[in-house]
């Protein structure tokens, strides 16, 4: 079996997984539908790893699929075709692969839930789409892949519909996705006047015969990357992500770490050719991603709903892959998309099993001292906050130094931010972490002897993520530490840009021992604060100090965005519809048209009423005028 | 040719025999649809997609003016007819669960509408193009003004004053351009063959521009259009949204642009301007409507002016979506405003704020819904993002602004379709919403259809293109070499 053969299975099982489940959500039994949609992506995860292992000895890295004609009009045609390439396949095996823990994690998560079929037909939906977006060959199928991942977002997120609050969540996802989907859109538009095409294939080509600075380029580039603003949560339009978590945990597993946000620095990495020739948007790219990380993750430090702090914790690593982004380390953006994925999922599941226990207790000051009650969930999840902490040798330490050493030679200032969001996230990871394990049992009281451990499905996906999440680091070790940088090489197959570092080793070993350092000063202090100092955040109500105020309610910027853009909308929408339109265009109309209201008046006597009569005449009318005609052959 | 006389000659015949028909005139009325739509099919089959006529009819009529009784059926041609007959019977369907009174008229003025529609849709003859321009015009003005809903008197003589005021200004054109031609007949190449100063064609394109733009209707000749829409009955609502308005598009690409290129040429900059105005202006009103029907009107406008901007782009992809996005814009309106009737008849009431939580009394409703409202939005896999894909395309090569601008539609539809499908579907339960039940029987059959053209259309538009590539291509040859000619 070839990679052409098989690869169009890859979506085909998941999509076939949806169409079951949706179908059968009522007959189906819960086991079956379980079986069902985790079986599917089991399969395609696996024909991913056999493509994934026949690429790598392939001579051939990259392989185009062409299925059929999708639209064409004019000069423009775009196939629904897929490439497969080490940046594709490496993607699917990500989506598959993390997509099936999750999915194996709901199984039981969602078990009482009503909606269990319902749920599974979206989650399978949902990996379809990643799938779609990851494998097409030009801007247009990865479109559909693109906005398909914001509509199931939007289903996931409005699962429980019933609550307006969920329900707003997932509009404003669909909504904010959107903004970014125009600048996308537009940016195709300008690729196809521009390359006269669509398609990876003709469009990189072209591009490297270019040189850096292009007009046109910038633009196009600037247009490409507000799409992935909307799609992976950067300033401005981030504010969704964090309200995403209102869906059910494993969908937030799901967007944050497997599909979704990844699609935004999916899609830079594949068009890198394209970015590298545009600094001035690589620059724009690194402050946005910057300012991104330090923003969400200073939101972080007082929030206290354990799945808001994650949130906003993958606000602010999305911040650091862009960063990686902007400053050219395409392969350690992806190195930490990859790296990400395995420690967020890990901890969001974590996330979900302790909310499990807690029957549905989110807010952190309610939980403390569950380590001896969730024991596998402990261990697990300290592993994901040391792997995102950035201390080695988890996975998070490698790919996050990756980043920030491009970035210090890049600029001093965009590496010093990333310092100190490292020394941020170490922080409010661990003060999470204390919050939640150490210390007394905060809880309702009648609860305290039924908290216990989530069963085997859910602990077992835990397990395998914390694995992942401790070695994942290996696959691109650094020269500095002997390694063979395996990532790096595999991605110059897919023509993804390659920027050597030109420091000494000594600067290196200066730089991680810097982030390092102030990650460990973060943990020590929040161990003093949260453990020793026994310290629990304040109520809703209590007064808070400016800035402590400014971090809670997330700059304001959800308040901001009302007041200067839905609130003015909603007022010209009123305005305009009872003034401008009612009033003035109307007005004219019906001062234009009155007298002939006048005229018509009389003409209106003729009419009796009997509509049949008036068939009858308007037909009889037609065949005499018909009949003319055959009166004069 | 016997083909086409066929497909004029059976919603007549139709017409006639429901207006006698009494009580069984739905049943009648759906057979004669039916076989309407079966025979669009076998013409659509038998069609070869390149730019010639095919299927013509050429038959001396009013022989002393030099009338001809002259229809013939394109790419461009096939396809509103084919949206035509499609229409029709999903439209009478869609009544079923109501008992109009007067159900012989009622029917009849419907299948009497289709002939008048099939007639401008094919017409070579500008004399029988304004016939048959009029004759769809008189039946869906008494659907409207009797089996409307509250103040359709006053509204329904309102749209029906305007719209004839503006096939006025068509009917003086079409004179002029009669007098102009020295074969003295109506005949549509003859009108191509003319050639006009500017000044002329800037006459003749305001005289046919008004007529097409209040049918559309385009900002700021849309006032008549909310108010009908809300107080016509469903049907009425459906027959005018779905296919009526598609004959000012149809007129604009097949009338306009080819006979006074220069007068477009000259004025497009305008029509751009007006159409793109329509798209934010109408979806920003959508966004606080209370009035679901309302709603829906609105965002009508905002999607119409979408593709009016694709035609006055005047190149190939736009208006290759407008053509497609004619059809969607078809079935996703007359599904979306199927959908309020089926609330309507359960609660009374399509006041979005009196209303809430469906979704749980009625998930098939929500599902079919939601189907509906994502071709609307335009959702790639859906047929509504075939369309505004390729009309955004476009706008963006007649300019990068006016892209960005009509590009709001993408995410201003987002924002007033999801908040009203929240409002109405999600959310808790009222006491209104709590008996609501699920869709059954001929509602099921309708949404069931509509939804699959949705995502069929959506996944495999290839024919639809092919069917009016050729056309369009050459319609668009034609007007720039008539632009170089002149120059």
């Amino acid at each position: 079996m070839t990679i052409e053969q098989l690869i169009w299975l890859v979506p085909l099982l998941p999509f076939l997984g949806f169409v079951i489940n949706g179908l059968g959500r009522k007959s189906l039994s819960k086991g079956l539908v379980g079986i069902i949609g985790s079986g599917v992506i089991l399969a395609a995860f696996i024909i991913s790893s056999f493509i994934f292992f026949s690429l790598q000895g392939d001579t051939q890295k990259s392989h185009e699929v062409f299925l059929f004609d999708w639209i064409s009009a004019g000069t423009l045609h775009i196939p629904l075709s897929f490439l497969v390439d080490p940046l594709s396949s490496i993607m699917l095996l990500i989506i598959t692969g993390i997509g099936f823990l999750i999915h194996l994690y709901s199984t039981s998560y969602m078990q009482e839930d009503e909606g269990f079929g319902k749920f599974f037909a979206y989650l399978n939906l949902f990996v379809f789409f990643m799938l779609l977006l990851v494998l097409g060959s030009n801007y247009i199928v990865m479109f559909i892949g693109w906005e398909g991942v914001g509509l199931c977002s939007y289903l996931l997120i409005g699962f429980w519909y019933t609550n307006s609050a969920y329900a707003s969540a997932a509009k404003k996802a669909f909504v904010m996705n959107r903004i970014g989907d125009l600048g996308f859109l537009l940016g195709v538009f300008l690729m196809f006047n521009f390359f006269g095409s669509v398609e990876f294939a003709k469009i990189f080509p072209q591009a490297a015969n270019m040189l850096p600075g292009n007009n046109t380029l910038i633009l196009i580039t600037i247009l490409l990357f507000i799409g992935a603003c909307g799609k992976s949560a950067q300033l401005p339009l981030f504010t969704w992500l964090p309200d995403a978590m209102a869906g059910p945990t494993p969908v937030s597993a799901l967007i944050h770490a497997a599909t979704m946000v990844t699609a935004g620095i999916y899609m830079i990495a594949r068009s890198s050719a394209l970015f590298d020739l545009a600094p001035f948007t690589q620059h724009i790219i690194a402050i946005v991603g910057a300012a991104t990380a330090l923003v969400a993750a200073i939101i972080a430090l007082t929030q206290t709903d354990i799945k808001k702090v994650l949130a906003y914790s993958t606000v602010s690593q999305l911040g650091y892959m862009f960063l990686g982004l902007g400053v050219g380390a395409y392969t350690g953006s992806f190195f930490h998309v990859l790296t990400h994925a395995f420690f967020k999922a890990l901890l969001f599941l974590g996330a979900g099993s302790v909310i499990h226990a807690m029957h549905h207790e989110q807010d952190m000051r309610h939980m403390g001292g569950l380590r001896k009650k969730l024991p596998v969930t402990f261990l697990t999840m300290m592993i994901g906050t040391i792997a995102i902490a950035g201390l080695p040798p988890f996975s998070g330490f490698f790919s996050k130094d990756e980043i920030l050493a491009h970035a210090f030679q890049y600029s001093p200032v965009l590496w010093g931010i990333g310092v100190l969001t490292a020394f941020l996230t170490a922080f409010y990871m661990f003060r999470m972490m204390f919050l939640t394990f150490s210390g007394k049992y905060r809880g309702a009281h009648h609860e305290e002897n039924h908290v216990h451990e989530s069963p085997a499905a859910m602990t077992t996906p835990l397990i395998i993520l914390a694995i992942l999440a401790a070695i994942g680091g290996a696959i691109n070790i650094p020269h500095v530490f002997g390694g063979n940088e395996w990532l790096a090489h595999w991605l110059t197959g897919a023509g993804v840009a390659q920027h050597e570092l030109d420091l000494s080793h000594s600067t290196e070993y200066a730089l991680m021992g810097t982030s390092v350092v102030a990650a460990i000063i973060a943990l020590i202090y929040a161990y003093t604060r949260y453990v020793n100092g026994a310290r629990v955040p304040v109520a809703d109500e209590a007064p808070r100090s400016v800035l402590a105020k400014i971090s809670y309610h997330k700059f304001y910027l959800d308040e901001i965005y009302d007041f200067i853009i839905t609130k003015p909308l909603d007022a010209f929408s009123r305005f305009f519809y009872s003034v401008l339109d009612k009033k003035f265009i109307d007005g004219l109309v019906n001062g234009l048209g009155w007298s002939t209201n006048e005229a018509s008046k009389g003409v209106r006597l003729l009419q009796s009423g009997n509509v049949g009569f008036y068939i009858f005449m308007m037909v009889i009318g037609i065949i005499s005028l018909l009949a003319y005609t055959f009166y004069y052959i | 040719m016997e083909q086409l006389l066929l497909l004029i000659f059976i919603p007549l015949a139709g017409a006639l025999i429901t207006a006698f028909a009494g009580k069984s005139a739905k049943i009648v009325s759906t057979v004669f649809s039916v076989a309407s739509l079966g025979l669009a099919l076998f013409i659509a089959l038998n069609f070869i997609p390149d730019a010639s006529t095919q299927f013509e009819v050429n038959l001396p009529w009013i022989a002393d003016l030099g009338i001809h009784f002259h229809a013939g059926i394109d790419g461009i041609s096939m396809l509103v007819v084919l949206l035509t007959n499609l229409l029709i019977p999903i439209i009478i369907l869609s009544s079923y669960r109501h008992d109009y009174h007067n159900p012989a008229a009622f029917y009849g003025l419907i299948l009497f509408m289709q002939a008048g529609l099939l007639i401008v849709f094919t017409a070579m003859d500008a004399f029988l193009f304004y016939i048959g321009w009029e004759a769809a015009l008189i039946p869906i003005y008494f659907i409207c003004a009797f089996w409307g809903g509250k103040d359709r008197v006053r509204i329904n003589m309102k749209f029906f004053v305007y719209t004839i005021a503006g096939s006025l200004f068509m009917l003086m054109g079409i004179i002029y351009l009669y007098l102009q031609n020295p074969a003295h007949n109506f005949e549509i190449n003859a009108f191509y063959a003319l050639s006009l100063d500017s000044e002329q064609q800037g006459w003749i394109f305001w005289a046919f521009f008004i007529a097409f733009a209040i049918k559309m209707p385009v900002f700021p000749f849309h006032t008549w259009q909310p108010d009908t829409y809300t107080a016509a009955p469903t049907q009425g609502t459906m027959l005018l949204s779905g296919i009526m308005l598609k004959m000012g598009i149809y007129g604009v690409i097949r009338w306009l642009l080819p006979i006074v290129p220069t007068g477009v040429q000259d004025w497009a900059t305008l029509a751009m301007v007006l159409s793109i105005i329509g798209i934010v202006y109408a979806s920003l009103i959508a966004f606080t409507q209370k009035d679901a029907k309302r709603l829906v009107a609105y965002s009508s406008i905002a999607h119409v002016g979408l593709i009016a901007a694709g035609i006055f782009a005047l190149n190939q992809q736009g208006m290759q979506g407008a053509m497609v996005q004619m059809l969607s814009h078809g079935i996703n309106v007359v599904g979306l405003f199927f959908v309020l009737d089926i609330i309507f008849s359960r609660v009374e009431t399509n006041k979005i704020e009196e209303l809430g939580g469906i979704a749980k009394a009625a998930p098939q409703l929500a599902i079919t819904f939601l189907i509906i409202l994502l071709g609307t939005v335009a959702l790639p896999g859906t047929n509504g993002f075939i369309g505004e894909f390729l009309l955004l395309m476009g706008v963006y090569n007649y300019g990068i602004w006016a892209a960005a601008i009509a590009g709001l539609t993408i995410i201003f539809g987002a924002v007033y379709m999801l908040r009203m499908y929240q409002n109405i579907m999600l959310g808790k339960t009222n006491e209104l919403t709590i008996t609501f039940t699920d869709i059954q029987g001929s509602e099921k059959l309708v949404l069931y259809i509509i939804c699959a053209l949705i995502i069929l259309l959506g996944v495999y538009p290839k024919p639809l293109l092919h069917l009016t590539e050729a056309s369009v291509q050459q319609l668009l040859e034609q007007v720039n070499q008539k632009l170089i000619s002149v120059k």
